[in-house]
């Protein structure tokens, strides 16, 4: 993985010394609670419903070990002992005092970490395909380009106080995991006529109140023009993006009101205009970067029947929990952070400092984050997996469920979101129980539940093939279900199947929405193709048989 | 008397805005006037009586409509109303980027804090309005409160490290 040099420790230090020094003058009164907002939030601090929040990034999702020990032990004293995984491959503290924030990125920064953007209306942390650099089927490794971005973007003199925040995920496979086409820009790595390097670039996309899938602006932009082009998009964006209602401030709304074309027209006569004096990429910077990924040094093994004569818990996990590698004789491991009656995404601290062991011992000391809210090994050797899997379960970090329907996504809502409508933990709660059987989630398969418990959508239900959020009604807590979304393997926006249900009733209904599947479903059909064939109007019906209460 | 930091001195500002009571006057020449007027009548503001001619962009202007203007402009100022509302740096990267304005480039505004001199002088801004109550000897040392940057920047702000160039 990356490591930083002089210039990105030099930098990480300044920045701790200037967010010191503007908490300072917060305390003393010298800013006032608006002027310090936007300084406090582009070093990634909330004031959320009960305490401060802060976000940290993890670029790209990718962690090492040591890194991780930090990150338990920062969550150990500075806050609860835990920390919460997002779907931008960041970690939440959700319970720090301000006045030891600067203590907290001191200390991050002495393992090359921050939380430098992650929020705020500027560039935020730049996210990528989990199975990054082992999927069988990439094209190429997108975190050399994604680290060369988050440099770019990091304190860009120009790009600091953008109309809204700006996100920008790359993907190197044909199937995108990184749900690039509803960010503001995505990236697909694509080879040019002469074999060489480049991106076809999609811009436009996103969720919250608005939800748009991103669009093609060009087809293959080659990698020198990275910067230049991404900072054309950037200009267009900074300049004629809406600043007077910050609901119709991101990209997409710009995109929208212009049309793809004339978007397309105004960037690219920013980029002749200016890529003169864009930052250049050239070939040893990329190259600088590459050779921090280079392939681990991997055995050669063959590939094992690891199956055969285990038990079937073992069996389960092995098929839900893992996943093809590139390299003969490895696997990729995911940590399910889904536990029944766990809050999604959380891990304590003990949970971090045991995985940093198992990253040592079994995975070249690596973790990574995945926007599904899980954690990820990406390189362990098949005949490991047995006796790594008996760990994984004493830490909880083994339920079967990857892909299936109690892997969901929850944004933190009510409990701890200052903006929410309603509570998601205590419906994730609800499902789990209800769901609890593994043969009948297995069963059902592979169903995408994503739930945010407010419009801004952080918890990505416009692309679950079921989809909640959570709305308020006369102060109750009350849930929207959409259906047929989805931002993994194509991408397309959830429908609202009807009246919203109260909190009591979303477990039923969702399950009355796949038992409607379970009967409907032909040969070995996916829920959503099942619904995409049958269409809405059956499973509208189900969901709301028997439910006199829906209003 | 409204004063201005350039480059790292502070002095009296010797310009005025079209509309200031003594802008104009023989002891204040060099005046400052709005994009509009100035595009509405550049004739008649060819040749300000013994002084200089400066433009100022509101943020919704386009540094562009000054393009053949500029080699008779010896200043353009930038309006940043708040300092979240980021317009102004790209006008400023284009004048100096993209325009070659080689003129003096002001940042001028409510929005022009403390925390944000650094930006500005990295966008090419040579001039700063400070905003009421920024202490000036802060927003000097501001200007140097980082030595490394990951961009391509204007060279008055001397750096240790720089990774990438234009
Ligand atoms: S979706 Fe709403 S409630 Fe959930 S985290 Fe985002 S802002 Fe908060």
């Amino acid at each position: 993985m990356y490591r930083y040099d002089e210039l990105d420790q030099a930098f990480v230090d300044q920045r701790v010394a200037e967010f010191r020094d503007q908490t300072r003058r917060f305390l003393a009164g010298e800013l006032s609670e608006d002027e310090f907002r936007p300084l406090r939030l582009r070093n990634g601090l909330y004031i959320q419903r009960h305490a401060p929040m802060l976000r940290l990034a993890i670029p790209y999702g990718l962690l090492s070990s040591t890194q991780l020990r930090m990150l338990a032990h920062v969550a150990r004293r500075y806050d609860r002992g835990y920390g919460h995984f997002t779907t931008r491959q960041n970690l939440q503290l959700n319970w720090p005092k301000l006045a030891e924030v600067p203590d907290i990125l001191a200390e991050l920064a002495t393992v090359q970490m921050h939380s430098i953007q992650t929020s705020g209306n500027c560039i935020r942390n730049v996210t990528a395909d989990h199975l990054a650099g082992v999927a069988p089927d990439e094209l190429d490794d997108p975190r050399p380009y994604c680290e060369l971005i988050r440099q770019w973007a990091t304190l860009h003199p120009e790009f600091t106080y953008l109309p809204r925040k700006f996100k920008i995920a790359v993907t190197g496979s044909p199937q995108d995991r990184a749900a690039s086409e509803v960010h503001d820009i995505g990236l697909h790595l694509k080879r040019g006529r002469e074999g060489d390097i480049g991106f076809t670039v999609l811009v436009g996309g996103g969720l919250g109140r608005t939800p748009v899938i991103g669009q093609v602006i060009r087809e293959f932009l080659p990698l020198p023009e990275l910067f230049a082009y991404l900072e054309a998009i950037l200009r267009v964006y900074n300049r004629h993006g809406r600043r007077d209602n910050i609901h119709k401030a991101r990209i997409k709304i710009l995109v929208k009101s212009l049309g793809i074309e004339r978007m397309r027209e105004q960037v690219e006569t920013e980029w002749q205009a200016s890529r003169a004096g864009a930052p250049r990429l050239d070939a040893a910077q990329v190259q600088r970067v590459h050779d921090f990924f280079r392939p681990h040094p991997y055995a050669t093994l063959p590939d094992l029947d690891v199956e055969t004569g285990r038990e079937p818990a073992f069996q389960a996990w092995f098929r839900y929990n893992t996943r093809a590698h590139r390299v003969s004789g490895y696997r990729s491991v995911f940590l399910s952070l889904k536990a029944h009656g766990s809050v999604p995404g959380d891990v304590t601290s003990q949970q971090m400092e045991a995985i940093a062991d198992l990253a040592d011992a079994e995975s070249f000391g690596e973790i990574r984050a995945t926007h599904n809210q899980n954690l990820l090994f990406a390189d362990v050797r098949q005949e490991r997996l047995y006796p790594l899997w008996q760990k994984l379960q004493l830490l909880q970090l083994a339920t079967p469920n990857i892909g299936t329907l109690t892997d969901m996504i929850a944004c933190p809502g009510l409990d701890f979101c200052g903006l929410a409508n309603a509570g998601t933990l205590d419906v994730a709660r609800q499902i789990q129980q209800r769901f609890d059987s593994l043969d009948y989630l297995y069963d059902l398969g592979d169903i995408e539940l994503k739930m945010s418990g407010c419009m801004n959508g952080c918890g990505h239900h416009h692309v679950g093939h079921i989809g909640i959020l959570g709305v308020d009604k006369h102060g109750e807590q009350w849930y929207q279900i959409t259906l047929g979304g989805s931002a993994n393997g194509f991408t397309a926006l959830g429908e609202v199947i009807g009246p919203s249900v109260p909190q009591a009733e979303v477990a039923a209904t969702v399950e009355r929405i796949v038992e409607v599947y379970r009967a409907r479903r032909e040969g070995d059909e996916r829920f959503i193709e099942t619904l995409q064939r049958v269409g809405m109007q059956a499973f509208r019906q189900g969901a709301y048989a028997s439910h006199p209460q829906a209003a | 008397m409204r004063h201005i930091l350039r480059q790292r001195d502070w002095i009296a500002d010797p310009w005025r805005y079209l509309g200031e009571p003594d802008a104009g006057t023989p002891q204040h020449p060099d005046v400052i006037v709005p994009l509009a007027q100035l595009r509405g009548d550049p004739g008649h503001w060819a040749a300000p009586p013994g002084g200089r001619l400066g433009a100022a962009l509101a943020v919704t202007d386009a540094p562009e409509a000054l393009s053949d203007l500029l080699p008779r402009l010896a200043l353009v100022a930038v309006e940043f109303p708040n300092p979240g509302d980021g317009r102004g740096y790209s006008q400023g990267r284009i004048l100096r980027a993209r325009l070659g304005f080689r003129g003096e480039l002001r940042a001028a505004g409510k929005g022009v804090r403390l925390d944000q001199v650094f930006l500005l002088a990295r966008c090419g801004f040579d001039v700063l309005e400070l905003a009421d109550g920024v202490d000036v000897e802060a927003a000097r040392r501001a200007l140097g409160r980082y030595r490394v940057a990951y961009q391509p920047g204007d060279p008055q702000v001397r750096l240790e490290r720089q990774r990438f160039f234009a």
